[in-house]
């Protein structure tokens, strides 16, 4: 039995120690907004908040979670930032098949949060872990900056 | 009904014409509830012969005033959804706001691609082939809920306009909602084809509404095939023999079975897939299975093996698409310039591995999948299950990437054998590294270009196209005579005036891969050929690579606009530093007019740095322009991706690419500014999905060239080529 906090709830999880959260969010609590890309940490798509920071669920055991704060996508509206990016990526319809923006959205809300005024490199740095195959990073960095800009 | 002229517009043969009735029309239920569906069937087979037509075609309005379109392309990022109902709001004067889809079920007759002939999503044909169907369709409905105005209003139907889901009287200021005149709709007194608007009246299309599929996309709420979660789902992940052709020898399951959470193991012929409550249990149980295979006759094959054999096979004559003139005589002395081109392997790597969900029962089977071709989906299912296909229903999802993979259905086979073993629903999810090593991956091509130039004019060309043909095995009828319709496409058609032309195709088929269709197709290969070659010949004349095209291009005015505006959007003639340079490609692919300029520079180390890249387009009519832009932006990166890092290879049979760490996909920190410039056009609508894919990778090709000066033959760059010391 794990303890977690996801979303704001905290719960009661019976799962294997080595099982990543990634698996735990979508097959045992059927959170399906966490997408499955690669299970080795190369594309992103599985990205969610540990008490703030971006993290890989695909290999985060839930035995490592600790006691830290479990976010994922079902919850950003919540946050400030998570309402102005997901503005920011509609204004800009930055969406194509969609299946990475959930990674996207979360490693850009981290970003913002911690540096409300990213340049080119620190978007590249930030979001580099995150591959779309639709090829809307042109979007993604300009809706970067729409949304840095609301929030300036 | 529409008729595709322009050059290379059609890849394949079209279907039969449809035409509307107006029986077919209007045969609509009545008085159910709130909701009257007015029936639009787009074919009309079921008609002709005299079938009820189902519920529901293309339009519903319901009393409230909420109007469902039923789309029959599926929507997979490039837009169709809003595209598609964009087109039935124009004709319809739908109020947009109340405006939502659905996925269409599978039903050849109503929902086929009248240019395919099925219901495919591909070959960027969906607003090609739907454009003026669906624009029939709003009209008639249009004209029918005006006559039912008129009836109640009693005026004249001349004397009332429509306008966002009203019917509007202006002489006496009356309006009626649409969701009000469901009741008293009849068949409309036009017969069949109505008058449709003129592009000058036009309110919805060429605006850039907002898509109707994204704002899910934000908050995790879409739903793919892969976050389907039938009640009782168990998850389950497979093995695939890792050499085609071979089969499971046996399997020891002790370990796995002890694993908690593992359910179930199930072996066949060349598939081991372990079920469990999670993917995460099924993941352990099937890493922990110990699998003796026979390798089959594949065993042996590698990369070598197989460019050996079609380098071979490129010397055979091979089928005639095109002789003009006497391009074998013209070619037989003076200088002639010969050049081969080689193209990889690709796997398509979409972003959502391959999935099915599927509850197989004895009474009937529910699959949940993202298809693009949901009609042969069902027919596998059926096929596999001993069901008749009206006992198999598809749920149809967004899919996270198709780029042509989910136009096959073997993972839907693979996974409905699977799950007939299985009781109660299951998930089967494919890992990454089963995604990539069993693709259908897009054929390799090898490519034999000659042409003669007198006078800085060419007076003789041959392209010899030699490769797998898809259509083949997908679609036999559109292998004809020895030539793949798709695999010279965009060859038979070279853009480019010449005397004497010869086109030809030789098909080989490489042992232990599978080949299928990838986001471009065979103009993909024969752009990319064609365009590094016109580029050399024009080098090989000391002649400018857009002027020597622009003179070639007396009778394609279209294409020499857009390479007319590239030259100046990109700033063609601009000095730049010196390890930089600039190339161009054009193409007609698809029935779209597109040039474009990547810049790029080359390093010491032959490392490639992408600088800017400018697309200029003429695709005719566009429906959404911010989808077309968005469009050729990531097409172009799919294709830099290609151009840059894409190559599948093997040994020993087995496929040596398994993830994003060795089957590299362009990063955020990789990509350039992207401009894309629409032409204005008032011709019949060309595709788009695909374009950009076509145009970035000769363009690169030659902006290495230039940058460098070593004329590449092969995708990917290699890098070796480029380093400083290798250069010649």
């Amino acid at each position: 039995m794990f303890a977690l906090t996801i979303n704001g709830t905290a719960m009661q999880v019976d799962v294997p120690a080595d099982m990543p959260v990634l698996w735990l969010l979508r097959d045992v609590l059927q959170m399906t907004g966490t997408k499955f890309g690669c299970g080795i940490a190369q594309c992103g798509a599985c990205t969610v908040h540990l008490d703030g920071r971006p993290v890989r669920s695909c290999v985060l055991p839930v035995s490592s979670v600790g006691d830290r704060a479990i976010t994922t996508i079902e919850a950003i509206a919540e946050q400030p930032t998570g309402r102005k990016v997901q503005a920011a990526w509609l204004d800009l319809e930055v969406i194509q098949c969609g299946y990475c923006q959930s990674g996207q959205i979360m490693a850009t809300v981290a970003l913002l949060n911690d540096n409300p005024h990213p340049t080119d490199e620190d978007i590249n740095a930030a979001l580099a872990g995150n591959i779309c195959r639709c090829g809307t990073y042109v979007r993604i960095r300009e809706a970067i900056k729409r949304a840095s800009a609301g929030g300036a | 009904m529409m008729t595709v002229s322009e050059r290379n517009a059609v890849v394949f043969p079209p279907a039969p014409t449809t035409r509307f009735t107006r029986r077919g029309l209007f045969s609509w239920t009545t008085g159910a509830a709130l909701c009257v569906a007015l029936q639009l069937p787009l074919a009309s087979r079921a008609i002709a012969q005299g079938q009820p037509v189902p519920a529901s075609a293309f339009i519903k309005i319901e009393r409230s005033g909420a109007i469902t379109f039923v789309i029959p392309q599926v929507e997979m990022g490039q837009g169709i959804y809003t595209a598609l109902a964009m087109v039935l709001a124009e004709e319809l004067d739908a109020d947009w706001s109340r405006v939502q889809i659905e996925h269409a079920p599978p039903n050849a007759a109503l929902y086929g691609n009248p240019l395919l002939g099925e219901q495919i999503t591909g070959g960027s044909s969906s607003v090609r082939a739907f454009f003026v169907p669906l624009r029939q369709a709003g009209a008639l409905v249009r004209i029918s809920l005006i006559e039912a105005a008129a009836r109640q209003l009693k005026v004249s139907p001349a004397m009332l306009r429509t306008e966002s889901s009203e019917v509007i009287h202006d002489a006496s200021g009356r309006r009626i909602a649409y969701g009000d005149l469901i009741s008293l709709v009849a068949a409309p007194s036009v017969e069949a084809a109505p008058p449709l608007k003129s592009p000058k009246d036009f309110r919805i299309i060429g605006k850039p509404l907002k898509r109707l599929d994204t704002p899910d996309k934000t908050n995790g709420a879409a739903k793919y095939g892969i976050d389907a979660l039938p009640p009782g789902v168990k998850f389950a992940t497979l093995a695939l023999t890792p050499v085609l052709g071979g089969k499971v020898v046996r399997v020891d399951d002790r370990n796995a079975v002890a694993l908690p959470g593992v359910r179930q193991v199930v072996v066949l012929e060349d598939v081991v897939a372990v079920v469990g409550d999670h993917m995460w249990a099924a993941k352990r149980g099937l890493e922990a299975l110990n699998i003796e295979w026979d390798d089959g006759p594949n065993g042996g094959v590698s990369s070598a093996l197989i460019w050996d054999k079609l380098r071979a096979a490129s010397h055979r004559d091979g089928a005639v698409a095109r002789d003009d003139g006497d391009a074998a005589r013209a070619l037989s002395d003076g200088d002639v310039l010969t050049r081969e081109f080689e193209m990889p392997f690709l796997a398509h790597a979409c972003m959502e591995p391959l999935n099915c969900t599927l509850d197989v029962r004895q009474d009937g089977t529910d699959v949940w999948v993202g298809t693009q071709i949901i009609g042969r989906a069902r027919d596998i299912v059926a096929k596999v299950t001993a069901l008749p296909v009206e006992r198999v229903r598809i749920h149809q999802h967004l899919i996270g990437g198709g780029f042509g993979r989910r136009l096959d259905v073997d993972m839907i086979g693979t996974a409905a054998r699977i799950a007939r073993q299985v009781d109660g629903p299951v998930k089967i999810v494919w890992s990454r590294e089963e995604d990539i090593r069993n693709d259908y991956y897009r054929p390799a091509y090898h490519d034999i270009l000659s042409a003669k130039v007198a006078d800085k004019r060419l007076v003789a060309w041959k392209h010899k196209v030699s490769g797998a043909a898809i259509t083949a095995r997908f679609a036999p009828g559109w292998f004809k005579d020895g030539l793949d319709s798709d695999g010279i496409d965009g060859a038979k058609d070279v853009a480019y005036e010449v005397p004497n032309v010869r086109v030809e195709f030789v098909r080989e088929e490489p042992p232990a891969v599978m080949t299928g269709w990838w986001r471009g197709v065979g103009p993909n290969n024969n752009v990319f050929a064609i365009e590094s070659f016109i580029d050399e010949v024009a080098h090989s004349v000391a002649v400018d690579p857009i002027e020597f095209r622009i003179a070639h291009l007396g009778k394609t005015p279209r294409l020499r606009a857009v390479l007319e505006l590239v030259r100046e959007k990109s700033d063609w003639s601009a000095p730049l530093p010196d390890d930089c340079g600039r190339g161009v490609a054009a193409q007609t692919a698809f029935g779209s007019f597109i040039a474009t300029v990547v810049e790029c520079a080359v390093n010491d180390f032959g490392e490639i740095a992408l600088r800017r890249v400018t697309s200029c387009v003429d695709a005719g009519i566009v429906i959404n322009p911010d989808t077309v832009i968005a469009q050729l932006q990531g097409g172009l990166i799919y294709g830099l991706t290609a151009g840059l890092y894409g190559e599948i290879t093997l040994e020993n049979g087995r496929v040596h690419q398994s993830n994003f760490n060795n089957y590299r996909i362009l990063r955020i920190n990789e990509v350039p500014r992207i401009d894309v410039h629409l032409i204005p056009s008032a011709d019949p609508p060309g595709g788009i999905g695909e374009t950009g894919t076509t145009a970035s990778i000769a363009a690169l090709r030659n902006a290495i060239y230039d940058a460098s000066g070593v004329a590449l033959h092969r995708m990917p760059v290699d890098r070796s080529l480029l380093a400083k010391g290798a250069r010649s």
